[in-house]
């Protein structure tokens, strides 16, 4: 394979990952990181640096039709992010003292209870009135947007805010250590936790991935782990996807039928990183 | 959701909803420049890494039949990774220093969007988020500075 024939299919693979990633609320280096390891042979910490680049473009492509549309909460992203970036900040510094192993094993097992959650939730169904919250109306969280589908604004009510912010630090510790931006842990934590409707959640997951990724980039360019020759197709690939995503796919999915491909994508992911850590 | 052929919050509702929010005092306008501050420094990002993809490839022509040189790009060895070098690529016009370059905005831009909330939040006199926002800020800055020590 010449370097411009590579150069190519890492642009191709990125296309995809960054499609699937906007319409999952997931940066796309899950799908990324085995891409380039297993099939192209990339060293590991080469692939988890263009990961990181990949889910800076795939954020900031997605949030900013997101972001114009008004469907991201930018309120609740931005507390959020609180959370996130001190996060981001330990997980850095976690990653040198567990070995990549543990990381796996946890990583897997929280993934497989996230989908497990939501697949009870989906059987159930119905509206839940939403509790109360002094917090959250405090820091004024509650927005609305406009539902394709039902063609009306809906309004929505946010509530624990604090249990989202914990649930943030985790998914920041988790973006940090594996240098990639946990959407899967983000989506789940503003759906299930603080009841924001799923397509909030998964537009404000992408509007906050790209701050908490930036959080441990600088880590890895100083680690001389982003290569211009894997980041560069990369981060035009994933941005390219993203942005066909956004425009394109976001309108005609239904909640439901996001929330089941979403649940697919977790036990996937579940399982190989389980695997990684059993493994050899 | 920008789709044409849908009525969105781009189609006639989108009259109405900035009519609305005027009213409240303008909350369309900052995520427009959110928006705007996103689509644009990702555009500077790719036209940086596309060039410096293009300039490489032009002054390497090997890099399109050869196959011993993938062999250099997926082992380990050393890429510019501080600043000054990265500077001193892109003035001396290597093709892999303008990729950084545009690499290095891509990694900018949630820090200036970041910034940018900063600035809105203080036009907008809301204390707690100016707090909240300083917050992050500081976050992120901090993680660049002990990138740099690492």
């Amino acid at each position: 394979m010449t370097p411009f024939l590579f150069m190519l299919v890492v642009l191709g693979f990125s296309v995809g990952a960054g499609l699937l990633g906007s319409l999952l609320g997931i940066g796309g280096g899950l799908i990324l990181i085995p891409v380039l390891t297993l099939l192209l042979k990339v060293d590991i910490q080469y692939a988890v640096g263009a990961s990181i680049v990949s889910v800076i473009a795939t954020s900031s492509g997605a949030a900013a039709a997101y972001v114009r549309d008004r469907m991201a909460n930018t309120r609740v992203a931005m507390f959020l992010e609180l959370a996130t970036t001190a996060g981001a900040l330990s997980g850095a510094f976690l990653s040198g003292l567990v070995g990549g192993r543990g990381v796996y094993l946890v990583f897997g097992a929280v993934m497989a209870w996230s989908a497990l959650v939501m697949l009870k939730r989906m059987r159930v169904g119905g509206e839940v009135p939403v509790p109360v919250d002094p917090l959250a109306d405090r820091l004024a969280l509650h927005g609305s947007y406009w539902d394709e589908a039902q063609g009306r604004e809906v309004a929505y009510r946010v509530t624990r805010p604090l249990a989202g912010l914990g649930l943030m630090y985790v998914a920041g510790t988790v973006s940090g250590m594996l240098g990639i931006g946990s959407g899967a842990l983000k989506v789940p934590a503003m759906d299930l936790a603080m009841r924001l409707p799923l397509k909030v959640s998964t537009a404000t997951s992408n509007f906050m991935i790209g701050v908490t990724a930036a959080a441990s980039a600088g880590v890895y360019f100083a680690r001389g782990n982003i290569d211009p020759f894997i980041a560069g197709p990369v981060c035009v690939g994933v941005t390219l996807g993203a942005w066909l995503g956004s425009r394109h796919l976001m309108a005609r999915v239904t909640g439901t039928w996001l929330r089941a491909l979403f649940v697919g994508v977790l036990l996937w992911v579940a399982f190989e990183m389980l695997r990684k850590g059993w493994g050899p | 959701m920008s789709g044409a052929s849908t009525p969105g919050p781009h189609g006639p509702e989108a009259t109405t909803a900035a009519l609305r929010d005027g009213a409240e005092g303008s909350q369309l306008q900052p995520e427009l420049l959110i928006s705007d501050l996103l689509r644009y420094g990702v555009a500077a990002s790719l036209s940086l890494v596309t060039l410096g993809t293009v300039v490489t490839f032009f002054r390497h022509p090997d890099y399109l039949v050869s196959t011993e040189a993938l062999q250099r790009l997926t082992s380990p060895h050393p890429v510019p990774h501080t600043l000054r070098d990265v500077m001193e690529g892109a003035l001396a016009a290597r093709g892999r220093a303008f990729v950084m370059v545009g690499l290095l905005v891509m990694m900018a831009v949630p820090v200036m969007r970041v910034a940018l909330s900063l600035l809105i939040f203080r036009q907008q006199k809301d204390r707690l988020y100016v707090g909240i926002t300083a917050a992050v800020l500081a976050m992120l800055v901090l993680s660049f500075l002990l990138g740099a020590v690492h």
